[in-house]
């Protein structure tokens, strides 16, 4: 019979992997614990140190100065670049993976540049260029700015979801005598929705998480990232925590909500 | 909407998945290519020019006219290139611990989760929704001299007491890992998920053990994933001055530090143009370089 510890030994190596990614996943979730209950601080001006437990900070998550209006501007600037991101991403997205034409490669090479250019150099170069036009940076310099860095992602994320589709399904709809228009209206637009709904998503939350290239092009404009650069040197109030917890778990819910609903759909 | 132009309503249609002989494509892309020409090349070219800029003698800060100098590309370089390798090497490091920690994690996420596939992917991605800089902050706070890490540490007799985390090169390459984990670990679980399990049971079957089989037939098979996750993780890392400027020291700056204190304390728009511009030809040679070797083009 063999011995407990060689048992432990046995079930220690099988779960090798397991064990490995839950350590891996400790790590990834340090910091969102640690923002997360120091928003609970009662902490005064600087949030460094715990000082004991208090819902002030979350029933008042504007008290500290300038941090809602932050916040505001990151949402507007968020659902601005989003939508048009999405669309014009999407559309190029459908021309890539629907379509023959001339300069395709030319296409995937200006899509990809973007994503290939490290952060500080599409800042850097767009504000040279509104410098050298003389244009102020401000809140359309930075929704600018977020629509050219989401496009490419949402061409990618859309583009991989076109790919999926089985071309049956529209060739079936023409088949029952769907005309072209009709078949991307009732067909192919419906199934590639996951595929346009996870881009908006994913250019939201780069959008509103964007710090390097919204530097640059923001002139006196405050966003949530900028506000908490800017004050990390005095020490950061707690109600940015908040906001940070409260956005984490937001877009939690909006996530597991769209896989729920997704299972849903295709178990009907 | 432009999209639902069918130029032609005949059964051009989705047979070989690719319509042809027709403008809809080119109304498609328009809006888009226009905005990524105007607001990626054009900003691109024009840090280019300013990159060859010289102000002139006793103009106002901030003024400069085009002498096509080059030699502000040597000067920059020269003045800056302890921050130019750092930048290299810590995003090289950052890459490298990323895959080591990524790819136990993308395997066991593809092949060993069973019904928890979903909930884990969700994990993965789930510390983004929380603000980078909040949690690099919040690393700052954890490892910093008050922390409960150092705090911990010097409970341990020999541990020298001046011991610090925070202001190290190895604080800054943590950050560096840890911020662009997730950029690692999800091409790494769609190379892995795509890969057929009966190609592993094949090997199997041709007495491959578990290593043998690992090293020879998934690791291949994953390599686009690798390819994508390194880059997706060294160039955003490479460009990086977030990490440096809260968890390093004015010793551990990266060139991203540099062309934005060039920009913003200094405004020395021609040195920082000339620096971002060699950043970006570095990388692009580099990541050119490195799919030429690893032999994949499917990128994009």
């Amino acid at each position: 019979m063999p011995s407990l510890n060689h048992r432990a030994a046995r079930w220690f190596s099988r779960n090798l992997i397991r064990i490995y990614a839950g350590l891996a996943f400790i790590y990834l979730f340090i910091p969102v614990a640690y923002t997360f209950a120091f928003s609970f601080n009662d902490a005064g001006k600087s949030n460094l140190v715990w000082q004991g437990f208090t819902l002030d900070n979350w029933k008042n998550p504007c008290g500290a100065p300038q941090v809602c209006q932050a916040v505001a501007n990151s949402l507007q600037i968020g659902i601005l670049s989003t939508t048009i991101a999405t669309v014009l991403g999407t559309m190029i997205a459908f021309a890539l993976g629907r379509h023959k034409f001339r300069g395709r490669t030319s296409t995937n090479l200006l899509i990809f540049l973007p994503m290939a250019t490290p952060e500080v150099v599409l800042g850097a170069s767009l504000l040279a260029m509104f410098l050298n036009l003389r244009i102020n940076p401000g809140f359309w310099t930075i929704v600018i700015s977020h629509v050219m860095f989401c496009i490419s992602f949402v061409v990618v994320t859309v583009k991989a979801r076109i790919a999926s589709l089985d071309p049956r399904l529209e060739q079936a709809a023409m088949d029952l005598y769907a005309n072209e228009r009709e078949t991307f209206r009732y067909v192919t637009l419906p199934l590639v929705m996951p595929g346009i709904a996870g881009a908006a998503l994913l250019a939201f939350s780069l959008s509103f998480d964007d710090f390097i290239i919204t530097n640059f092009n923001s002139g006196v404009v405050s966003t949530f990232p900028k506000f908490v650069y800017v004050s990390a040197a005095r020490g950061i109030p707690a109600q940015a925590n908040v906001i940070g917890s409260a956005m984490f778990f937001i877009a939690l819910i909006i996530v597991i909500v769209g896989q729920v609903v997704s299972r849903q759909r295709k178990k009907s | 909407m432009a999209f639902l132009h069918g130029a032609s309503s005949t059964h051009s249609g989705p047979k070989s998945g690719l319509k042809s002989r027709s403008i809809t494509p080119y109304l498609l892309l328009a809006p888009g290519l226009i905005w990524l020409v105007t607001f990626f090349i054009i900003p691109i070219l024009s840090l280019a020019s300013t990159s060859t800029m010289v102000r002139p003698e006793g103009a106002q800060v901030g003024t400069y006219v085009q002498e096509l100098r080059f030699q502000n590309y040597v000067d920059a370089f020269v003045s800056n290139q302890d921050q130019y390798l750092r930048s290299f090497v810590y995003a090289g490091i950052a890459t490298l611990l990323a895959l080591a920690i990524a790819y136990p994690l993308a395997y066991m996420i593809a092949f060993k989760s069973g019904k928890y596939r979903n909930i884990l992917l969700v994990l993965v991605v789930a510390p983004f929704f929380t603000s980078f800089l909040l949690r690099t902050i919040a690393w700052t706070q954890i490892l910093g001299d008050e922390g409960p890490v150092i705090s911990t540490l010097k409970l341990i007799p020999f541990v020298d007491d001046s011991i610090r985390l925070t202001a190290t090169p190895f604080a800054v390459v943590s950050g560096l890992t840890y911020n662009f984990l997730p950029f690692m670990t999800l091409p790494l679980y769609a190379s892995l998920e795509r890969i057929d399990p009966r190609t592993l049971e094949a090997a199997g079957d041709l007495y491959a053990n578990g290593f043998t089989t690992f090293r020879k037939v998934t690791v291949p098979l994953s390599m686009p994933g690798v390819v994508a996750g390194t880059l997706l993780t060294f160039i955003p890392a490479a460009g990086d001055y977030v990490n440096a400027a809260l968890l390093g020291n004015p010793s551990t700056k990266m060139i991203g530090n540099v062309i934005e204190s060039r920009f913003f304390a200094v405004v020395d728009y021609p040195t920082a143009a000339a620096l971002s511009f060699t950043l970006m030809a570095t990388i692009l040679i580099l990541v050119t370089l490195y799919i030429r070797k690893s032999g994949t083009d499917e990128l994009v």
